[in-house]
């Protein structure tokens, strides 16, 4: 980790002078903005009431995942996007395969082979020629749902990665016949990060013997998710790994693996804990089974809640930007959005660590072997 | 907690674990393997490069150590040549001196004896001549002593006298 620490803080001399502007602003800024209320009055109170719930509804939005690929908004108003229309698949009945510019960003109704589709926050209901949706009293719609197969703007940025990491990985793999053993190009930099999980990850988890069969896993859930971390910082605006489905698949394929690649002993540890009186193992075998769901449910909802709530924190400081409307304001949203996203650089790899290397521990505890002194 | 549940997405789920399933089998024939091995490889040509290196010092040290005996043995060899050397040339003048010596003392002795037996023929010699001359003179003497009756007479005379005074 020192590696990504050293990389991402500045000098202490730097960091002291950029606390001393930070702080001056943060005190600063309250006086501008009341004086600002005074002079635009009641008017400007409305407009930004109604800028502050854009920025929220704008925040909520592009934390879900989206039917199509929207690269910049042409027109608010109007809902003018430029975007990339990316294909819904709908299994209702028969296999449904159509544009999601159809949808028109959930303004028009899809018609397809007579059967009739709406978007509506984000989710495709099944209705009538008009586009009707009945509500119940949560104001959920009722509507029938056809099961989604959609290729979403997150399964696009998957796919995506996944090409990136192969031609990445397979251009390194090939540099070593070609330049006898040593990397070349941009691989000089991915290997050392390679041989790191190999040796700050799998092996002091899972221990010498038995690493091998897990590497394959854990490289590519590291770099799958330190690459979709960085991902969703980019201005693409994608937020694959703050997406609950995402973190919930990576999180069963460890749970899968540690499941069926779990020896004796392992199992003993849980449903019959050797060392403890009769009647502590019978009341330790709930428990220890209910730990063993509740470890790949905490890697889920770690990265999950790390990476929505970064990229709230960031989004918010710069809708302030926005809201703010004065140059100290601002800057002062900048920098701390400019200091954020430092962090959130930091957090990217670091969530991915955290993530690759407790897999890695719960593998290697799944491959402990018997110990007689406890 | 129920907007996570409403916000899940079957789709999302299928597709991503499709992707993820078929990343990790493609990446694992096509990039985890070689690159793993390739790292394997050169840490374990590392590896052995530092142990041949290790052994080379170590045989260098040997070697050296070798030469250094050897330089030693035949500084030791030699320094007792030239001991041997110097004991075989003392012992050569020793005996050269004790030959030479009983060799002189022979030749001495041997000519001592010579001059020894020289000597005694020469006395026995001498004694002889002196013994014809005395005979000789002896009898050249009695003969002009006895020449006249006067000369015998008086010999006898002298003679008497000589036993009566015994």
């Amino acid at each position: 980790m020192h590696r990504f620490l050293r990389h991402h803080y500045l000098s202490d001399m730097q960091r002291e002078f950029t606390v001393k502007i930070l702080a001056f602003l943060f005190f600063m800024a309250p006086l501008f903005g009341m004086a600002q209320h005074e002079l635009n009055g009641k008017g400007a109170e409305v407009g930004k009431d109604d800028k502050r719930s854009s920025i929220k509804e704008f925040i909520n939005h592009h934390l879900l995942d989206s039917y199509d690929f929207t690269l910049y908004t042409v027109d608010e108003e109007n809902n003018e996007h430029v975007s990339l229309p990316l294909p819904v698949i709908l299994w209702d009945g028969g296999l449904k395969v159509f544009s999601s510019s159809k949808f028109h960003h959930g303004e028009e109704v899809a018609e397809v082979n007579g059967d009739f589709y709406k978007l509506y926050h984000n989710k495709i209901y099944k209705t009538d020629a008009q586009g009707a949706l009945e509500f119940d009293d949560h104001h959920h719609p009722t509507n029938a749902k056809p099961l989604d197969f959609s290729i979403t703007k997150n399964v696009v940025t998957m796919l995506l990665v996944s090409i990136l990491m192969f031609l990445l990985f397979r251009g390194l793999a090939k540099s070593y016949s070609k330049n006898s053993g040593i990397p070349t190009g941009i691989g000089r930099f991915f290997e050392p990060l390679v041989v790191f999980v190999r040796d700050e990850i799998a092996i002091p988890n899972i221990g010498e013997k038995k690493y091998k069969k897990y590497m394959s896993f854990l490289l590519t859930i590291f770099f799958f998710i330190w690459f979709l971390n960085l991902l969703g910082m980019t201005p693409l605006g994608v937020n694959v790994t703050g997406n609950i489905a995402v973190t919930f698949g990576l999180a069963l394929l460890t749970f899968l693996i540690t499941t069926f690649t779990a020896n004796k002993n392992y199992w003993g540890h849980i449903f019959w804990m050797p060392g403890v009186p009769k009647l502590m193992k019978i009341v330790l075998a709930p428990i220890e089974l209910l730990g063993v769901f509740i470890k790949p449910f905490s890697l889920m909802i770690r990265l999950y809640a790390n990476m929505t709530a970064g990229h709230v924190v960031i989004m918010s400081i710069i809708g302030l930007m926005f809201l703010f409307k004065n140059w100290i304001g601002s800057s002062l949203s900048f920098s701390l959005a400019f200091a954020l996203s430092l962090l959130e650089l930091l957090v990217a790899a670091l969530q991915a660590y955290i993530f690759t290397m407790l897999s890695a521990l719960y593998f290697g505890m799944a491959n402990e072997e018997h110990h007689d002194d406890h | 907690m129920e907007k996570l549940l409403d916000q899940f997405s079957y789709g999302l789920f299928f597709w991503q674990l499709l992707i993820l399933v078929v990343l990790v089998l493609v990446l694992k024939k096509y990039a985890w393997k070689p690159i793993l091995n390739a790292v394997n490889d050169r840490e374990e040509g590392i590896k052995n490069a530092l142990a041949s290196a290790e052994e080379a010092r170590k045989e260098m040290q040997n070697l050296q150590a070798d030469n250094e005996k050897l330089l030693q043995e035949a500084r030791a060899e030699r320094e007792a040549m030239i001991k041997e050397a110097r004991e075989v040339k003392e012992k050569m003048i020793a005996d050269a001196k004790g030959e030479a010596q009983t060799q002189a003392d022979k030749i001495i002795k041997q000519a001592q004896q010579t001059i020894e037996s020289e000597k005694q023929a020469a006395v026995a010699e001498l004694k002889n001549q002196v013994a014809s001359l005395s005979v000789e003179i002896a009898e050249k003497v009695v003969k002009s002593e006895l020449s006249s009756n006067d000369k015998q007479l008086k010999l006898v005379d002298d003679m008497l006298e000589e036993v009566t005074l015994n």
